[in-house]
């Protein structure tokens, strides 16, 4: 299995790189277009903010890349924002692969922090990701910002209000949560993706 | 629903488990990874692994173990201990740790808050206090509660989150090690003042100081050593426990 980590600049690309590996899949990591179009399945991980990592992806062509792969793609938390039209963050203008929007959590009580961080639930789980009885089941996350539920959602979480945990059309699969820290329903998740 | 999260805490001094560990059939208690994918397995949320090595070579032993650690567990954890300056975060971030806590550098120097939250964003800057309730005021101890510093601990948890703490890790050094429960009282304040999540530390004992400490003291997350490292409390039978007792736990 060739599996490609789109390398750019963001933190948390090796604990992808680690969860992989524990499956038993050494994946590499590059920034180059014809190694990644090559690929059996691409991850687009992230954690940063939306605007200069947009820059980043521009300024080094990966946008259009990304764009027109026809593999199984895999964003997870901010690739999965990036994949989206527009993001709020720093009003960034992203990939427009799903066309939907990226807010901002408000907090509507005392309780609700912001960042969301630490374990929730998956609910209407409905793409190939989640085979396995995943309904109901905890992952991880850490972010401020979120998808709200529409045509493209395939999994919701509560926190707030009901929002997109997961996103999927056509071979592009995103996750809000961190399915690399997501103890065994994570293992379970990214064992879905590496057998579409 | 956002769960309630049980954090085991493990000592490292030259990379090996510091505590006594008792568990039945478990022979690898002094590997910190052998030990924290026990923890993983028995339902820990996250873990937290304090660096108590003072000497530069055990820094080094220290990030060694953070990349083992980050390659063998798919958990959140959290590394503290000697950590002073930007570049120090940057090599365990790098290692492979998802937050860092820092303690007594952040009072001397609260800029580096802001720095870290700046290049790595605020979820990843746990900051941790250590304060000891003395004639009803909560005071701030540097250096593993060996300095007083006289600060507040409810001034200094606001000014921590207003630099761009991620999190308030809250030991009370009035009750940690006597077994009798949270500072529960103290962490209510703190959860009403804060808009960040609050960690509690130093307290438990039984089962049910979990449940108080989050029923209660309006915790966020729970953190335990002893308890769990001696066997006291099982993980998996605590979290039962609390989901019974209506907290809700991931299963």
């Amino acid at each position: 299995m060739d599996v490609a980590i789109i390398k750019y600049n963001a933190g948390n690309i090796y604990s992808v790189d680690y969860a992989l590996k524990r499956l038993g899949v050494t994946p590499v990591i590059t920034a180059d277009p014809e190694r990644l179009r090559k690929a059996d399945k691409v991850i687009f991980p992230g954690v940063g903010e939306a605007f200069t990592t947009m820059e980043y992806l521009r300024a080094h062509q990966l946008d259009q890349v990304i764009k027109g792969l026809k593999q199984p793609v895999l964003g997870i938390c901010l690739g999965m924002q990036l994949m989206c039209q527009h993001s709020e963050e720093g009003n960034a203008d992203c990939l427009g692969i799903f066309p939907t929007e990226v807010k901002r959590f408000q907090p509507t009580r005392h309780e609700d922090k912001v960042p969301h961080m630490g374990w929730n639930t998956l609910t209407d789980v409905q793409s190939a990701l989640f085979e396995g009885g995943l309904e109901g089941q905890f992952v991880y996350f850490v972010h401020s910002y979120y998808v709200p539920v529409n045509t493209y959602t395939a999994a919701t979480t509560d926190y707030i209000l009901p929002f997109s945990a997961s996103l999927h059309k056509d071979n592009f699969y995103a996750t809000q949560f961190h399915p690399e820290k997501s103890g065994s329903v994570g293992e379970q998740i990214l064992k879905n993706f590496l057998q579409l | 629903m956002l769960a309630k999260r049980i954090i085991p805490c493990l000592d490292i001094k030259d990379g090996k488990t510091v505590k006594g560990v008792n568990f039945v059939n478990f022979r690898d208690a002094g590997d910190p990874v052998e030990l924290g994918a026990l923890y993983s397995r028995e339902g820990a949320d996250e873990l937290v692994y304090l660096d108590i090595t003072a000497s530069h070579e055990g820094r080094k032993t220290f990030t060694e173990l953070v990349k083992k650690v980050a390659a063998h567990i798919s958990i959140p954890f959290t590394v503290g201990g000697g950590i002073n300056e930007l570049q120090d975060v940057d090599r365990l971030l790098s290692a492979g740790a998802d937050k860092v806590s820092i303690n007594s550098a952040a009072l001397r120097n609260p800029d580096l808050i802001e720095q870290i939250a700046k290049h790595f964003g605020s979820q990843v800057c746990v900051v941790a206090i250590d304060a000891n309730q003395e004639q009803g005021d909560w005071l701030c101890y540097l250096n593993g509660g060996r300095v007083p510093t006289g600060r507040s601990l409810f001034q200094w948890a606001t000014e921590a989150e207003s630099r761009g703490a991620g999190e308030i890790l809250f030991t009370s050094m009035t009750h940690d090690g006597v077994k009798q429960g949270y500072a529960n009282e103290a962490l209510a304040t703190l959860a009403d003042t804060l808009h960040i999540p609050v960690i509690a530390s130093g307290g438990a004992g039984e089962p049910v100081h979990f449940r108080d400490t989050f029923a209660l003291g309006k915790a966020d997350a729970a953190l335990a050593a002893s308890v769990f490292h001696f066997g006291e409390i099982r993980i998996s039978e605590l979290k039962q426990y609390l989901r019974q007792e209506g907290i809700n736990v991931r299963l």
